[in-house]
């Protein structure tokens, strides 16, 4: 598809112009700026539910049952699941899918594969430009799933208003490894699986770790669901929906869209000023031979940003 | 003019990997020989995306749509190619997208591939092809930018 049909294929609600403009923020080609400035919609933001857990704890199923209770409110709902990539061959098996297949036809939703490759700023500048992306074509759900396997999920909990941790009975020692890092994301705990023997204690260990930390003006719910019997899945959709009113009532909804609109520039700018430093220190010898002389990087750090300046906005983007 | 600027300011792209829809179509569950191919490409760098058992070619082109899939990779045992393959291949120019280039895999006779590739069908591999040859009909056929 040529560039300058995207944006009218985007605005005739056409899934592969939204498609095609999802890998160009995933290339972080810069031209995306004219597209979301281009359309009355760019500004609209989705609502954002954030899933992340150990690999077969049931998330794609779980977002399978979800997606199916959202589209009986008539809601468009868009899925985006983040897989990691081979750190050797930059290869990816992205197999999401296979858990939605009765969603497959229907096009009121959207499901996106995304590696997490090495995205310089990070995931989480994609991911917030997808999640602009489907809030401009029309989505008013999007769902973030995100393996907890140390490579995207504290990203995407930054992006999501609502983050829900999935785990599942006999963890065991798994409960203990991931304490330090994904349990203090959680704003929902999913016992999953809780049909399996274990659920109630796997149920009392989160309990019991939530009780010794600090109090919280959300504290966080522990729903059991057992996603592929479909059980535990409106109550899941309720502590979300209390977690979205408790967002609003204390404030933190708007102080949380100021933050993250804010940590938006901020990237931009760090991922602009990246790109042309790399720039003058491969192609300017002035800066390159400090950088020689000095074995130390301030001075030609500070040089480059001396030197570029009002200069750091890509081509590509400018107006 | 600096020479930040002459530079022609761009952001540095990762190159953009292939990806590939890999699906099942029709009634036909023997799917270890296209979960060797997955994860072979995987380890040759491409990103696949798979779908998993029992697809339509509807099922299949709209996956490759929604996710912006330069390839589709079939595989069939069931004997029913001269259907289905086809099938998809109509179902993408349907949806105006015969950019996407199909390719399948499975039992397929010598006869049957001449006619599914007048069809439209890119290339068919047959029991024994190596993975290495996959490979490289890939990336012959999608050079790294």
């Amino acid at each position: 598809m040529p560039e300058r049909n995207l944006l009218a294929e985007f605005k005739a609600g056409n899934i592969r112009g939204l498609a095609r403009a999802i890998s160009l923020v995933e290339q972080r080609d810069p031209s995306v700026r004219h597209l979301l400035e281009g359309l009355a919609n760019g500004a609209r933001r989705p609502r954002v539910l954030g899933f992340t857990g150990a690999p077969g704890t049931g998330k794609s199923t779980l977002v399978d049952a979800l997606v199916s209770n959202l589209r009986e409110s008539e809601l468009r709902v868009a899925v985006l699941a983040v897989d990691p990539n081979s750190p050797y061959s930059g290869g990816a098996i992205l197999g999401d899918r296979i858990r939605m297949q009765r969603h497959a036809l229907d096009p009121g939703v959207y499901i996106r594969s995304m590696g997490a490759r090495g995205h310089l700023g990070g995931l989480s500048v994609a991911t917030r430009e997808a999640v602009r992306l489907l809030g401009a074509f029309g989505f008013d759900e999007v769902i973030l799933e995100t393996v907890g396997v140390g490579q995207s999920e504290l990203e995407v909990a930054a992006i999501a208003d609502t983050t829900l941790v999935v785990l599942t009975p006999g963890l065991g020692d798994g409960v203990q490894m991931i304490k330090a890092g994904i349990m203090e994301i959680a704003d929902v705990f999913v016992v999953n699986k809780a049909d399996l023997p274990g659920a109630q204690k796997t149920m009392q260990e989160i309990r019991s770790m939530l009780s010794m930390g600090p109090k919280l003006s959300w504290r966080a719910p522990i729903v059991g669901a057992s996603a592929i019997k479909g059980e535990g899945v409106d109550e899941v959709l309720a502590a979300v929906e209390r977690h979205r009113a408790h967002l609003e009532a204390s404030g933190e909804a708007a102080e949380r869209a100021e933050a993250r609109l804010k940590d938006e520039a901020a990237d931009l700018v760090a991922e602009w000023a990246r790109a042309q430093a790399r720039r003058l220190l491969d192609q300017d010898e002035a800066v390159a031979g400090r950088l020689r002389r000095d074995r130390i990087p301030y001075a030609a750090a500070e040089e480059i940003l001396t030197r570029a300046g009002g200069r750091l906005v890509p081509e590509a983007a400018r107006t | 003019m600096s020479e930040v600027a002459a530079a022609g300011a761009q952001v540095e792209e990762p190159a953009r990997p292939v990806r590939i829809v890999l699906a099942k179509v029709g009634l036909d569950g023997h799917d270890r020989g296209v979960k060797v191919v997955a994860r072979a490409l995987r380890d040759a760098g491409f990103e696949i995306i798979y779908t998993g058992l029992r697809q339509t070619p509807q099922m299949v082109v709209e996956a490759a749509l929604q996710e912006d899939a330069q390839v589709i990779g079939l595989s069939l045992h069931s004997g029913a190619h001269m259907t289905l393959f086809p099938a998809v291949v109509e179902e993408l120019r349907r949806r105006r997208a015969e950019d996407i280039v199909v390719f399948g895999g499975g039992i397929v006779p010598e006869d049957d591939i001449v006619e599914l590739k007048k069809q439209g069908v890119a290339e068919i591999f047959t029991p024994g092809a190596p993975l290495q040859s996959i490979i490289d009909w890939l990336r012959n056929r999608f050079p790294a930018r």
